[in-house]
């Protein structure tokens, strides 16, 4: 049977994003009112059962993170939605937040009504100003139909959700450094121990949650947590958007359950459609640029937390970038690099100055100035950032270059030894970029 | 005697600081509509918190001004009630503020990895040629200013530019002067804006 798309269903359709068609078709804030009618123990109880895990790319369990959010305690709480959405490859909170904001917003009620918060708030990149504009407009309907703000449906539950516009910071994806940044700071990452939900915002037990997260809270609460289990494999519960990109027929975000595999998603005309002009598939990055590359042969992995992570990588936040054979590996991870340096928020020094050092030794060997020993060197200075930073950014900076070497080692040497870029591809600049001239 | 074999002891080669202040720029102070915006926004934050509100605070200063000056970061400081040092530390590590006054048009290129993959580099080439800047300039006639952007979250409308606060997506290298002609004549009307507005289209 074919797969009915929960969260996206509607997105290609006008007007799907204001409050009268999510009412009439989505069963618009029954959610909200059914969660309302049970104890908030409950809710969480049911997310837990349902298996949902974090769709902002560490995968970790919702119901766990609200579990641990401290309740006994005279602060007020809080819920974060992640709406930062900055991991290369990745724009499925987008279409969430234009397409179906109403989903999101009783999503957050629901969770802010299960942790025992009365305000969320929904922390979204600069970059979005556009889907701001509709997030907050529909906001302000709910609130005019009384689906936010004081005494909602007589349960005498009170909520606030308002939007807060971040200014250009893919660091501001961390948890704690979303929570600095809202609190009007660098966005910098906080040392865990203690962790948000016992002191995260305001340094009030703190939920932080994605946007695709959030989204699936009101269809676990008028489905059951059953329904979602079952619509994937063991512990990969529930509805997953795709997001693939690159050199592929039709990019796009694509909703799947997690048994669909990678080469569906790429070749299957439900999906992608297949590589662009036919050319050969050379790589695939499944979870945005932070994660390990997979191969033409790990195709046929089932594209789920658990499988993509057994096949050697990471399901991350479901940003498939598809290389075609034109892509050249050192290019690859000089252009990733150049990200990674720019955005590190300069808090901790094997990120800053490690991300940097690796920059320029990859343009160093990509314009073919390259010295036999770099390579070498790349992998030892990447290695001596992993796991000494006080956030993921900095394995997320090591690992396009741990894994284009493991992968492709030959395409570096042969940079070396020819000394120049062996795969030049056509859509590249014709004059290559001067070291550090920004 | 220098205590470092290979450093010379030298009064010249003492680290001085190059940290310079924002020039102050002219007195600031927000029209009436945008302190009513600003005071409305900073109630959704608990009251001893109101430096929540300092990114909010600074985008209502570029929209005023174009850019954000010291004489402004003064104010925001008195308005949130916090330091100017703390001002300061916020709008110089976010990037979408501007430092210093920019173009008519600001013309992000995203140039991160799926935009690159379809033409981002070239894109940004023939801008650069058009108007003979380089990403960070601006060109003669004020009206763009050229950056080049790490990922805007579009990726399957590669390659991507963010003008101001609008999107252009899936612009070809080839259609690069096509797509300033049309900034010049028909201003942000000219641009495509995000695909998801289907009631647009």
């Amino acid at each position: 049977m074919a797969y009915e798309p929960v969260l996206t269903r509607y997105v290609r359709e006008p007007n799907s994003f204001t409050l009268e068609h999510y009412l009439q078709h989505q069963r618009g804030y029954e959610g909200l009112r059914t969660a309302l009618g049970r104890a908030p123990g409950d809710i969480i109880e049911q997310v837990k059962a349902s298996g949902l895990r974090g769709r902002g790319g560490a995968g970790f369990p919702t119901g766990l993170k609200w579990q641990f959010v401290l309740k006994d305690t005279p602060k007020p709480k809080y819920i974060c939605c992640n709406a930062d959405e900055s991991e290369p490859g990745t724009f499925k909170d987008h279409v969430l937040m234009e397409r179906n904001p109403h989903l999101l917003i009783e999503g957050c009620a629901i969770a802010c009504y299960a942790i025992g918060a009365k305000v969320a708030y929904i922390y979204i990149r600069g970059e979005f100003y556009h889907v701001q504009q509709v997030l907050e407009a529909e906001i302000a309907k709910a609130y005019a139909a009384g689906y936010l703000g004081k005494n909602i449906f007589g349960s005498g539950f009170d909520c606030d959700v308002f939007v807060h516009r971040g200014a250009g910071a893919y660091e501001a994806g961390e948890e704690t450094a979303l929570i600095e940044s809202l609190e009007g700071k660098r966005a910098q990452p906080r040392l865990k121990p203690p962790f948000p939900a016992v002191a995260g915002l305001y340094q009030c037990p703190t939920a932080v949650n994605n946007v695709e997260t959030l989204c699936n809270v009101p269809p676990i609460v008028l489905n059951g947590a059953e329904w979602f289990a079952a619509l994937g494999p063991e512990k990969n519960g529930g509805p997953k958007l795709y997001c693939v990109s690159g050199h592929v027929k039709r990019p796009g975000v694509y909703e799947a359950t997690m048994h669909t595999t990678l080469r569906e998603l790429i070749y299957d005309e439900r999906f992608a459609g297949g590589m662009l002009d036919e050319r050969p598939l050379k790589a695939i990055i499944p979870g945005g640029s932070s994660v390990p590359l997979l191969l033409p042969d790990e195709l046929d992995t089932p594209a789920s937390f658990d499988h993509v992570q057994k096949a050697g990588s990471l399901l991350g936040s479901a940003g498939m970038i598809v290389l075609n054979d034109t892509v050249c590996m050192v290019w690859l991870a000089q252009n990733l690099l150049h990200f990674y340096r720019h955005e590190s928020c300069g808090k901790c020094t094997p990120c800053r100055e490690g991300g940097d050092w690796l920059y320029k030794l990859l343009q160093r060997v990509e314009s073919g100035e390259g010295r036999e020993k770099d390579i070498d060197l790349l992998y030892g200075v990447a290695s001596n950032i992993t796991g000494k930073t006080l956030c993921a950014f900095g394995d997320a900076a090591a690992t396009p270059v741990l894994t284009t070497i493991a992968r492709f080692r030959a395409e570096f040497e042969a940079h070396v030894r020819e000394g120049r870029c062996t795969i030049p591809a056509e859509w590249r600049a014709r004059q290559p970029m001067l070291a550090g001239h920004h | 005697m220098s205590f470092h074999p290979h450093m010379e002891y030298a009064p010249a080669r003492f680290h001085k600081s190059e940290r310079v202040l924002a020039d102050d720029g002219e007195t600031f102070a927000y029209t009436p509509e945008r302190q009513q915006a600003f005071d409305e926004v900073v109630t959704r934050y608990p009251a001893d918190r109101r430096k929540s509100a300092v990114l909010f605070a600074l985008y209502l200063v570029q929209q005023q001004q174009g850019y954000v000056s010291g004489a402004s970061m003064r104010f925001v400081a008195s308005q949130i009630g916090c330091s100017t040092a703390d001002v300061e530390d916020v709008a110089t590590y976010y990037t979408m503020f501007y430092r210093h006054p920019v173009g008519t048009y600001v013309l992000n290129v995203c140039r991160t990895l799926s935009c690159a993959l379809l033409g981002a580099e070239r894109v940004v080439e023939q801008i650069s040629a058009a108007l003979g800047i380089k990403p960070g300039e601006t060109d003669p006639s004020g009206m763009f200013t050229l950056i080049e952007v790490e990922c805007l979250g579009a990726c399957d409308r590669a390659p991507v530019v963010m003008v101001n606060d609008d999107w252009h997506e899936r612009l070809a290298p080839e259609q690069v002067p096509a797509f300033l002609d049309g900034l010049r004549t028909r201003g942000a009307a000219a641009l495509t804006g995000c695909h998801l507005h289907v009631e647009e289209k």
